[in-house]
């Protein structure tokens, strides 16, 4: 594999694949097998995506398998990658539109300069952009030491540290448990890990547990582990509030009803200096939605796209796999990059893949469904609550324009208030937005450029997409 | 325990970055956002209506939290910037400066 800067202008590509994670990194493996010429591309500088997320290797980690499951598949991938002629890796290549013609045209920025723009041409594309992480804000959100629980996770795999000692880690999902567990395995202490659903939900799924053997003994090691530390895992509650003027001093954490209404008088605070928070993922598939690719609405509402048992979207040459077909973990996603590879290939699907996609995808059903925000979560967002944290945008706004000004969608409340305007392009409050517009969690987002595009980069005049 | 115990870590000798003109170390391979966050730094960023402090929040780039001035330039992601011995972090008040451009 080359690490290309594309310096050398356009090449045409059989595929290119958008993601270097799981499902992008099966994908390009898979598909240079098979004898396609790819291109992998990444914003990022090092391949892995989130799940394979790690150090830097100026850090000289003797052990980052310490820090990740399924570390060995990783390394067999990236060397093969390494060794494969046909596969051109492009870091730091963040694709912000990708259009449709004879081929695909990628254009992707790799800096603030004019001269950091590059176009990628290929026959066919996959995208395997995975997730960001929906957030449900609440009072003292946007304090210092409040952070994601994946972006807790992403700081300590790449760059070994925390944003704290005493770190509760809170929301919802399946996600939460591997934070905690690598978080107390770095020296942090976790007093408490805050879920809002209760895991009923998975008792009635006990066929689909039983397929998914591996799923249950990588959630039997997070269990040991975090017993070890003597992590307790509080259900049916949730962060209502973090407390502190500059920073995080401590948190409260009450009991939510079956609908996720927080019970009044069941406050009680746990000092920290830090919060890992998030509640489940969001697929990224915003370049898609531009193009027009059809979308499903998961059982825990976030948009999905649409696949075929192919894993192809409903536009012709594009193929989608991981988590932007739903959230389904990184097994799912190393299954699918390889079942689409094969078909870009023209080449039978393997039967390996095959059933792991369809007992992962049953997993994933199950664990959405069981983990889905309740109704009445909006019950802990205070009026003063910034619901947007770019535009700084209280809920009372938000209100406000719902009741008084008549806004009947999370569109018109948007205009009305800035909120989901800001750098971040709502993907903080989008789903928060949507909600205290009475409308469902979200469908799927409509963002033009996928990331904040140099100026100097759109506006290059010999290029015949800006016309 | 540390993260650096824990996955046996052996960096080169650390950097020395400039946090509003204080000497932070660094170890190479670092972003920005983890050298300051090792040296318990959490906030590097005053927003722009209510003067809040702010810094990383999602550690991946999406969320833009994490801006502050580096070496005089304004609105970069420390979560995503590598740190380079005699970097210059500032906390950022507002915009930074009037120029959105990223
Ligand atoms: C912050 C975070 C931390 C996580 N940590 C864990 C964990 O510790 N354990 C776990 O089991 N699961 C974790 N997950 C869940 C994660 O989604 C995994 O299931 C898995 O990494 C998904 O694989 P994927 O290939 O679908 O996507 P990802 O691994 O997310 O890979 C997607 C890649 O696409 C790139 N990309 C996205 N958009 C563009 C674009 N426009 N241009 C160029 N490149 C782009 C990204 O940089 C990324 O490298 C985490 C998720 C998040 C958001
Ligand atoms: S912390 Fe979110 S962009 Fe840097």
């Amino acid at each position: 594999m080359a690490t290309s800067r594309s310096e050398a202008g356009p090449i045409r590509y059989d595929l290119a694949v958008i993601g270097a994670g799981p499902a992008g990194l099966a994908a390009a493996d898979a598909a240079a097998a098979l004898g396609l010429r790819v291109a992998l591309l990444d914003a990022g500088a090092r391949l892995g995506g989130q799940y394979y997320r790690h150090p830097a290797p100026e850090l000289g980690a003797a052990r980052p398998e310490k820090l990740h499951h399924g570390w060995r598949t990783f390394d067999r991938l990236r060397e093969r990658l390494a060794a494969a002629p046909l596969v051109d890796h492009l870091p730091e290549h963040h694709v912000w539109a990708a259009e449709r013609g004879e081929h695909w045209t990628l254009h992707a920025t790799r800096g603030p300069e004019r001269a950091d723009r590059a176009t990628v041409t290929a026959r066919g594309l996959l995208l395997a952009t995975g997730a960001y992480e929906r957030q449900l804000p609440f009072p003292g959100w946007t304090l210092p030491g409040v952070v994601t629980a994946g972006g807790a996770q992403a700081m300590l795999k790449s760059g070994l540290v925390l944003p704290g000692r005493r770190i509760v880690v809170a929301g919802s999902g399946p996600l939460l448990l591997a934070v905690a567990s690598s978080l107390a395995a770095a020296g942090a202490r976790v007093p408490a890990i805050v879920e809002a659903t209760g895991y009923l939900g998975y008792g009635r799924g006990l066929p689909v547990l039983a397929g998914n053997p591996a799923k249950l003994a990588e959630g039997a090691e997070h269990a040991a582990r975090l017993l070890r530390h003597g992590v307790r895992l509080r259900r049916r509650a949730a962060v209502v509030e973090a407390h502190g003027t500059d920073r995080i001093t401590a948190v409260t954490v009450a009991r939510l009803d079956a609908r996720w209404k927080p019970v009044p008088g069941s406050g009680r605070r746990i000092a920290c200096d830090a919060l890992a928070i998030g509640h489940g993922l969001v697929p990224q598939i915003d370049l898609a939605v531009e193009l027009g690719a059809a979308t499903v609405t998961t059982a825990d509402g976030t948009a999905a796209l649409r696949v075929d048992a192919q894993q192809r979207t409903s536009v012709p040459g594009l193929w989608a796999a991981g988590e932007t077909c739903g959230v389904g973990g990184a097994d799912l996603a190393l299954a699918e990059g390889v079942l689409a590879a094969h078909s870009v290939a023209g080449k039978p699907a393997p039967a390996r893949e095959l059933t792991v996609r369809r007992r992962r995808r049953g997993f994933a059903a199950l664990m959405a469904a069981a983990h889905a925000p309740g109704p009445d979560w909006t019950g802990w967002v205070t009026d003063d609550t910034d619901v947007c944290r770019c535009e700084e945008v209280p809920a009372r706004a938000v209100r406000e324009a719902v009741t008084e000004l008549g806004a009947a969608d999370a569109r018109t409340v948007k205009l009305l208030t800035r909120a989901g305007m800001g750098w971040c392009q709502g993907r903080m409050c989008g789903p928060a937005v949507a909600c205290l517009s009475g409308g469902p969690l979200g469908g799927p987002d409509s963002r033009p450029l996928s990331c904040p595009v140099p100026l100097a980069q759109l506006a290059e005049p010999d290029e015949p997409f800006v016309q | 325990m540390d993260p650096l115990d824990l996955v046996g870590a052996e960096p080169g000798p650390a950097r020395t970055i400039l946090f509003d003109g204080r000497p932070v170390p660094a170890l190479p391979g670092q972003t920005l956002a983890a050298a300051l966050w090792a040296d318990g730094v959490l906030a590097w960023r005053t927003t722009r209506t209510g003067g809040r402090p702010r810094g990383a929040f999602c550690g991946i780039g999406q969320c833009f939290d994490c801006l502050a001035t580096v070496n005089g330039r304004p609105n970069q992601r420390l979560c995503l910037l590598p740190a380079e011995h005699g970097d210059a972090v500032t906390t950022q008040e507002g915009h930074g400066h009037g120029d959105l451009a990223v």
